[in-house]
């Protein structure tokens, strides 16, 4: 047992040294825009930065926009299927993992070429057009998590039982699944909700290709034309996806513990 | 997937002598159709066509079109000049090294937090890590191994200033291969880590307990119990990981510009000089990568349904 204890330490270790390097590094290297001694001028230079402001401001916007939609989207489908159709599930849990086989830059491509100027629907004719594509780019992107996410959250509560109960009280649909449904899967939905925003917030090839000022498109214009300030970014965007999964970890804890006995 | 649900067992009590409204309908389900179900899936439908399925289909019958509208396979056949068929290789390479790589690392350090009996606290923290690692790729991953391994990075000036080795000249280059993959695999090892922990778990303690009762060594163990039944999942997670690789553009283009052409950033020249014309050209591009990437997913998906049977 001891031997297994030695090479797991060194393969913890070997792990260790590979993912915090480049972060210590990083940071390190945001520091050094001086010549001599360690400075935050990198960082102030970056937040003073008007562009970073609305550029940061557009995606969170976005990434707002692609929750709220996102949550509209799922959350009735996949309480449907589980409800009365779980003969579906396959169907749309195939249709849910399409984002993961098509490439994003496949994605916005398709989009491009229909939605442009010249067709029915010319939705990049406009910058809300465009701003609104985005968004629909990025509920596909995070709709394989934001799917497993409100599945996982509907299968810890009794969704029947719940429904009928509603149901006999003389709730509708709508009601039922907004008052009934929501507030007891609202755990996983954010969660679901937090993975969307650290996946959307950085996001490139989409934006840049649909022309819009979003976070990671300023992100990498500054790589282009800077050598410190990169770091900073890089360093602010790590902290922004911590932030974005340690809520995630912080929800879990008032997750309920399963309901059902399974 | 879907064969055992819980929902399938007879909940105790009198929730069977409920208002049965919903079972039963599932054999003629178009007269089970109510409004409001309707209403439900609408979105998700209507979602689905306009932003998943159309967009993908014209893309395809636009790889097929010639610019009058004709039929034909000359796009397809465009994509052999040397340029592409090599940015296909480069680009099948950098995926497959990495997500080889990433699932051996990956798995390695699955196997210490799970089994290599090291402290409390470490598992959590290694996996909230792979939580946060997984999604930080992109533009600021780039920037984080420009700052530590490219020319001017903390690393590379360190080991030349202290140690007296030259990265550089002794062959490294971040906007290589190799430095690619390296850099890839920040995403790719944590990902395994996140989907194969699951998997590590369900391998029973009984099941090594019983080996070693029947006189096996660790090896025997590994060699006859653990990896087969692992297996499914190993070669379902390298195809995730592939697939993941394969269709990653961000992070090579803020590292690399176009110095190395692989698929996506061929493409997203590509579509930058859409307005150019030869439209088919750069569907058919499209296809090539939508075609390898779902290789890799089918490969994913069915061993996956496989693998979970043992995870029970």
């Amino acid at each position: 047992m001891r031997r297994g204890q030695a090479w797991a330490w060194v393969v913890f270790g070997l792990g260790a040294l590979y993912f915090l390097l480049p972060l210590i590094a990083t940071f390190i290297f945001s520091l050094s825009i001086r010549k001599s001694g360690y400075t935050f001028d990198a960082y102030a230079n970056v937040l003073a930065d008007p562009r970073f402001q609305s550029t940061l401001g557009y995606s969170l916007f976005i990434g707002l926009c692609t929750i709220v939609v996102g949550i509209l989207i799922v959350v009735p489908a996949a309480y449907y299927v589980r409800l009365r159709a779980p003969k579906l599930r396959p169907i749309i849990e195939f249709i849910t993992l399409l984002p993961l086989i098509i490439p994003a830059i496949v994605l916005v491509f398709g989009y491009i070429r229909l939605y442009n100027s010249s067709s029915l629907l010319p939705l990049t004719s406009s910058f809300v057009g465009t701003g609104i594509l985005l968004t629909f780019a990025y509920v596909a992107l995070g709709l394989p998590y934001m799917y497993r996410a409100v599945d996982t959250g509907l299968r810890t509560i009794d969704v029947q039982t719940l429904t009928e109960a509603a149901n006999i009280l003389g709730a509708n649909q709508m009601t039922i699944l907004a008052r009934v449904i929501f507030p007891n899967i609202i755990v996983a939905v954010l969660s679901g909700a937090f993975l969307t925003l650290a996946i959307v917030i950085g996001e490139f090839t989409i934006a840049s290709l649909l022309n819009q000022p979003a976070f990671g498109v300023y992100m990498q214009n500054v790589g282009a034309n800077r050598a410190f300030e990169p770091a900073a970014l890089a360093v602010i965007s790590f902290i922004i996806t911590w932030g974005a999964m340690g809520m995630i970890q912080l929800l879990s804890r008032f997750a309920p513990k399963t309901a059902r006995k399974d | 997937m879907t064969t055992v649900h819980p929902t399938a067992e007879p909940s105790a009590g009198p929730v069977q002598t409920g208002p049965v409204v919903l079972r039963g309908r599932g054999r003629n389900f178009l007269a089970g159709i109510r409004l409001g179900d309707l209403l439900a899936v609408a979105p998700f439908v209507l979602f689905a066509v306009m932003f998943l399925l159309l967009p993908m289909s014209y893309l395809v019958m636009q790889a097929f079109q010639a610019p009058d509208g004709s039929f034909t396979l000359d796009n397809l056949a465009n994509l052999g000049t040397p340029k592409t068929i090599d940015s296909f290789l480069i680009s099948i390479r950098v995926s497959g090294t990495s997500a080889l790589l990433g699932a051996l690392f990956g798995l390695l350090i699955a196997l210490a937090i799970i089994r290599g009996k090291l402290p409390e606290g470490i598992r959590s923290t290694v996996m909230t890590f792979s939580g946060v690692a997984s999604n930080f790729a992109g533009i600021p991953l780039a920037f984080a191994f420009l700052a530590t391994l490219g020319r001017l990075g903390l690393l590379t000036i360190i080991l030349k200033t202290v140690f007296g080795f030259d990265l550089y000249r002794a062959g490294f280059n971040l906007l290589s291969f190799w430095g690619l993959t390296l850099t890839y695999l920040y995403f790719q090892i944590p990902l395994m880590v996140l989907i194969i922990a699951p998997a590590i778990d369900g391998l029973k303690r009984e099941w090594s307990e019983a080996a070693s009762t029947l006189g096996a060594t660790k090896w025997q163990f590994w060699r006859y119990v653990g990896l087969p039944v692992l297996w499914p999942n190993l070669l379902g997670t390298l195809s995730l990981l592939f697939a993941n690789a394969f269709g990653a553009i961000a992070t090579a283009y803020a590292l690399t510009g176009s110095t190395l052409n692989i698929v996506p950033v061929l493409l997203y020249a590509q579509i930058q000089g859409d307005v150019l014309g030869n439209r088919g050209l750069g569907a058919a591009l499209a296809l090539g990568m939508v075609i390898i990437t779902a290789l890799a997913n089918v490969i994913y998906l069915v061993v996956r349904t496989r693998a979970e049977r043992w995870l029970k």
